[in-house]
């Protein structure tokens, strides 16, 4: 039973892990541009896919580094597009990242079809830690240890460097930080773009994880936007409690009644919509 | 130019412009079994352009004349499907009863999460408004004994509507062709009719100015909340139609997917045309099936290339074009 519960835990924190990191740059892009990003589970599913074709050429770790970048790459070319629709009725951002999701899914499912493909993994990382706890391997002790640095990464980065600074100033007044002199569109596209580079480096870990298919994306994209609603738009210490909160307690519900595992995460949004509009950590008033 | 002198320059329009395209479409609508055929489309395509047409004017009411993005539209038009699905199969064989349950479990459920959500705006509302669609999505999805999971729901029919002489036999395509043109007809005149009443012109207003409205006096969470609530009992009542066409309902009639093909209707239309959003659904819908007839596994990409080149270059839609056209 302990172990049954163990490993339903371990299961949770490893899909709360990729909500994290699917979330972070959601809300990334969301927080600044005013944008929800649909195509992002797809950015995802780029990001293994690149990752499975650069480890026949380069080998694991090779393609875990570059896979990453060419998704921001990819980014950086998607942003410009963006570009034409900031200014106009959020409709038209929606629709665009809408249709790009669209494009992405249609071009993956014709290039490596709709079967999903396995990636071979190093042996280090398939063996399990311990013989009584199969189901944790060292890959997914790699995979949380990444998580972990790239979000207190992400979050130094905010805090400490000029850039972040003038994200989290966009954040709250977009139109004053222009004014005061510093290139709004440059800080957009490189937020953009670290946002996908985040999307991409989810799907490069989910290779080893969720099978590769054109839309392994999907179901995570629904999860994060709940982990943003939940922990307060404009926060991403929000998004991230957030994303933990909901891994944890559908994982938790899966060990008891698995057909509730995902009703469970709505019904958790509709309580914070009821009890606490702004979501856990919010401030009234943003965004909204 | 304000909206509120293109208001009042139609209004001075004479007769016969007011009316003449009204005229026109209601004539290619009654005849459309007789020609579309010939097209190369057949009858229930041409039901289905009105089965959308109608969700997605039912939409517009919320997105293009009070100004407040839902994409979450799908859940209400897929309750629609599945409460008259339900109630045929299980309850009673009667289609009265089940476009009037269907459009209640739809039109409710909207106008009780609508009070949870009116305070947010933009693209939070929007947002919330997706993730709460997907609840039904779930639901359906994995309750296979009841809702028939991820096949849809199964083992129901249109039944004939009336008694005895005055019976009226729709179970076959073109009878309910026309079944679905009156149910329209009268959904879009009460439509019509609430956009041209103060209460309409409010919705504008707040559209136009929310704070300025405020200050009027308006209660603006009200109106948008009515407004929501409107606007999902029209696509709840489409997605009974929907059901019945089909004489199924599946679970992506509730995915947030079909919510994005309404808001892209409205949009492909014109938005801030009364009839934009049934233009834009029979050229979605049409197009959608040639391609995915034409294209079985590519076609996913000509959509969404096709969604974005119209956000790009007709953000105004095919109706709001030639509008701007003839104003000018």
């Amino acid at each position: 039973m302990l172990t049954l519960i163990l490993y339903n835990v371990t299961n949770g924190l490893m899909l709360g892990a990729f909500y994290v990191l699917m979330a972070l740059g959601l809300s990334l892009i969301l927080n600044l541009s005013n944008v929800i990003n649909f195509a992002h589970g797809n950015f995802l599913a780029l990001g293994a896919y690149m990752a499975l074709e650069l480890t026949k050429v380069v080998g694991f770790w090779g393609a875990f580094l570059i896979a990453p970048l060419l998704t921001a790459l990819f980014g950086v070319a998607v942003e410009l597009l963006m570009r034409f629709v900031y200014r106009r009725d959020p409709v038209y951002s929606l629709l665009l990242t809408f249709g790009l999701a669209f494009v992405m899914q249609g071009l993956m499912l014709w290039w490596w079809g709709p079967t999903p493909q396995e990636m071979h993994m190093v042996p280090a990382l398939e063996a399990p830690v311990s013989a009584d706890l199969f189901f944790i391997t060292w890959y997914r002790v790699f995979m949380v240890a990444i998580v972990i640095v790239t979000v207190i990464g992400v979050f130094a980065f905010l805090r400490y460097t000029r850039v972040g600074l003038r994200i989290r100033a966009g954040t709250l007044d977009l139109d004053t930080v222009s004014a005061l002199g510093v290139n709004v569109k440059l800080l957009r596209t490189f937020n953009f773009t670290m946002g996908c580079l985040l999307a991409g480096l989810s799907g490069v870990l989910a290779t080893g994880a969720i099978g590769i298919n054109p839309n392994m994306g999907d179901d995570l994209l629904m999860p994060s936007f709940i982990a943003i609603i939940i922990g307060g738009v404009g926060s991403l210490t929000g998004t991230l409690f957030g994303g933990l909160l909901i891994g944890v307690t559908a994982a938790l519900t899966a060990a008891v009644y698995p057909a509730a595992s995902e009703v469970v995460i709505f019904v958790m949004l509709v309580l914070v919509l009821l009890i606490r509009p702004r979501g856990l950590m919010g401030e009234e008033g943003m965004l909204t | 130019m304000s909206s509120a002198t293109a208001i009042a320059a139609r209004d001075e329009q004479p007769l016969y412009r007011r009316w003449l395209p009204l005229a026109v479409m209601s004539l290619a609508l009654i005849t459309a079994p007789l020609w579309f055929p010939r097209l190369g489309g057949y009858t229930a395509l041409a039901s289905g352009v009105l089965v959308f047409g109608l969700a997605a004017m039912g939409l517009n009411l919320l997105l293009g004349f009070t100004g407040v993005l839902s994409f979450g539209h799908a859940a209400y038009f897929g309750l629609g499907a599945y409460g008259a699905g339900l109630m045929l199969k299980y309850v009673a064989p009667s289609t009265p009863l089940a476009i009037l349950v269907g459009t209640l479990l739809g039109g409710l459920a909207g106008t009780l999460f609508g009070l949870l959500i009116v305070r947010r705006r933009g693209v939070y509302f929007a947002m919330c408004t997706i993730a709460f669609g997907q609840i039904f999505y779930y639901i359906a999805y994995k309750w296979n004994d009841f809702t028939g999971g991820f096949d849809g729901l199964r083992g129901f029919h249109r039944e004939p509507i009336g008694f005895g002489a005055l019976a009226f036999d729709i179970t076959n395509d073109t009878p309910f062709y026309y079944f679905t043109l009156l149910v329209f007809a009268i959904a879009v005149a009460l439509m019509g009719l609430l956009l041209r009443s103060p209460f309409g012109r409010t919705l504008r207003a707040i559209r136009e100015n929310e704070r300025r409205a405020r200050f009027l006096g308006i209660p603006v969470e009200r109106h948008i909340w009515l407004s929501f609530s409107i606007s999902c009992f029209f696509t709840a009542l489409a997605g009974t139609l929907y059901a019945l066409l089909n004489n199924f309902a599946d679970p992506l009639a509730l995915h947030y997917s079909q919510s994005g093909y309404f808001v892209i209707m409205a949009v492909l239309g014109g938005m801030r045309s009364f009839w934009g959003p049934l233009l834009g659904a029979a050229v979605f819908w049409v197009l959608k099936d040639f391609l995915s007839s034409a294209l079985p596994t590519e076609w996913m990409a000509f959509l969404g290339a096709i969604f974005m080149l119209s956000v790009l270059f007709f953000p105004r839609g095919m109706l709001g074009m030639l509008k701007r056209r003839g104003v000018e």
